[in-house]
């Protein structure tokens, strides 16, 4: 069933156009037979032609994402796949204002956010967790800085810890916890701020297929229990299908949305569902084209024959 | 327990060699006093209280000074670490005044603040201050760089930043250079206090020989081991192994 699975051009400067006048609330715009149901409210994330470059050592600059164009509604699972070094990480670093564009701008709920914010929490591939405070003062440590009152804070601490199953570890210390473990951490650390958007590298990359099935399961509750908007960042491309709504696809170096994909199955879905794979294959063999590049880059053309 | 046993013996041989040079008397008391000698000193030091006001004098001194310098040198090495145009300007000039041993800083501070605690404050400040700023600066630059992105990633920005992620971060990185930044000013304190006349222990060492007392001498020369070696062994050493623990570094 490949009809489920339909293509997408990246969005052109007609569309933002649309929704732009969509903000004005002129009555008579919500019959405009756009893609999806919410198009006239503003999308909850809009990257606006994100460019970035680096200067090299040898003095030449590097153009690592070219006018990225695209839209997270409220409450989406956008997922973004692409080979290593597409700069798919650096665009969430960008969204997250921890890094600034070379052109362009991000867009939270219509304005343009230039620096790090609560309202969206970026879950770092290396997770970043505090190793001198415990799980639940880490847990607890976006919402000091809030200044949310003390007893507030503790009982949402306790909240999120057992929404992620961690409740009894609330006093141990990082490195007393597995893998797994920590990533859950990370997410409740994440979480407890009370993000709208929460911005995931490579979350499960690391951890072995049993713990990221399981965290696939709990992410996947977490999301629709909370309901945020999550970006979530993998070059994992069943992942990406068995998580997202909906999923970019980048081009290598520079980084371009060479292609989205809606992802309409039912939910819960599973890593090993036949329509996951298919879907994933589909995905894959545009993929492969840009791994290539990739790997042509590192390893020369003999790599690859 | 064996290597008790063996500094056990080591230091039972050494007081032994001592008792018997002194028995030999080969040199008069007042060039080689007898163990016995030292240790009548140390007992009638502290019994006529004078021992007890000159270590609370000295350590007085070392809290403020330390205390003072710790805060500089945070703020000295942030700023250091965190400018490339203060790195390449003052933290050059602080790297070659380190070769400067911080007594040298005495005759200017006596013309600057007189006969008073404030130089000898002085001194100890500068006797510290440099240990404490370039291991606050090393420290910073060897902080993994996650740990300010995630803080600022989940709001914490200006002074809170700086005191609940970047300080405890570094902690691990500068605790060895808090340590040395101690011993350079307990160093400081001593020579300091041996040199202008203001109560504390480098002042009693500097009585003894006025009074030709070679016991007295040797007993507060003991006096200051001690106590440098029990903050560095007692305090640091803890405190040390304390992050290291609670960090993960080192098993529990």
């Amino acid at each position: 069933m490949t009809a489920n699975l339909a293509a997408q051009p990246s969005l052109s400067p007609d569309h933002r156009g649309t929704s732009r006048v969509g903000r004005t609330k002129t009555a008579g715009l919500s019959v405009l037979p756009i893609r999806r149901a919410e198009v006239n409210s503003i999308p909850k994330v809009a990257l606006d032609g994100i460019s970035l470059s680096y200067n090299t050592n040898d003095g030449s600059k590097l153009l690592a994402l070219d006018d990225i164009q695209l839209e997270v509604k409220a409450g989406e699972f956008l997922c973004i796949v692409g080979p290593s070094g597409c700069g798919k990480s650096t665009l969430l670093h960008l969204i997250a204002g921890l890094q600034k564009a070379t052109s362009g701008h991000v867009r939270m709920d219509g304005k343009v956010v230039d620096s790090p914010g609560t309202d969206r929490i970026l879950i770092f591939q290396e997770l970043g967790l505090f190793p001198w405070l415990t799980v639940g003062e880490n847990v607890e440590f976006g919402m000091k800085m809030k200044g949310v009152p003390k007893s507030d804070r503790q009982e949402k601490t306790a909240y999120y810890l057992r929404l992620v199953h961690l409740s009894q570890f609330k006093d141990s210390y990082t490195h007393q916890l597995s893998g797994g473990m920590r990533q859950r951490v990370a997410l409740a650390r994440a979480l407890a701020t009370e993000p709208d958007v929460l911005l995931m590298d490579e979350p499960f990359a690391a951890l072995d297929a049993q713990t990221r099935d399981l965290l696939h399961d709990e992410l996947e509750r977490i999301w629709a229990e909370t309901g945020r908007t999550i970006i979530f960042v993998t070059h994992n491309v069943r992942e990406a299908v068995r998580l997202g709504d909906r999923v970019a696809l980048f081009t290598f170096r520079p980084g371009r949305i060479k292609r989205e994909f809606s992802i309409d199955l039912p939910r819960p879905r599973h890593l090993e569902d036949i329509t996951v794979a298919k879907n994933a294959r589909e995905i894959l063999d545009e993929l492969r084209e840009e791994i290539n590049k990739s790997l042509e880059e590192q390893y020369g053309y003999e790599a690859i024959r | 327990m064996k290597r008790f046993g063996r500094q056990a013996i080591f230091y039972g041989v050494l007081i032994a060699v001592w008792v018997l040079l002194a028995e030999l008397k080969v040199w008069p008391p007042y060039v080689f006093p007898t163990p016995q000698g030292v240790f009548q000193a140390l007992r009638a030091g502290f019994a006529d209280h004078s021992f007890w006001i000159a270590i609370s004098v000295s350590m007085k001194r070392m809290l403020l000074g330390y205390t003072l310098s710790v805060i500089l040198g945070m703020i000295l090495g942030l700023g250091v670490a965190s400018n490339k145009f203060l790195e390449e300007t003052v933290g050059g000039l602080l790297v070659s005044l380190q070769s400067l041993p911080s007594i040298c800083w005495l005759p200017l501070a006596v013309l600057w603040f007189g006969l008073s605690e404030k130089a000898i404050l002085f001194v100890v400040v500068m006797g510290s201050l440099l240990s404490v700023t370039i291991a606050m600066e090393t420290g910073r630059q060897q902080m993994p760089k996650i740990y300010g992105m995630a803080g600022r990633n989940l709001g914490a920005r200006g002074f809170p930043l700086f005191w609940h992620v970047l300080l405890p971060a570094s902690l691990p990185y500068i605790v060895s250079g808090l340590k040395q930044g101690w011993a350079f000013a307990w160093r400081s304190l001593i020579s300091g206090e041996m040199i202008f006349v203001s109560l504390g222990l480098g002042q009693l060492l500097m009585m003894g020989r006025d009074l030709n007392d070679m016991s007295q001498v040797i007993a507060v020369m003991i006096l200051i081991v001690a106590i440098g070696y029990i903050v560095d062994g007692l305090v640091f050493k803890t405190v040390e192994r304390r992050i290291q623990r609670k960090w993960g570094l080192a098993p529990a």
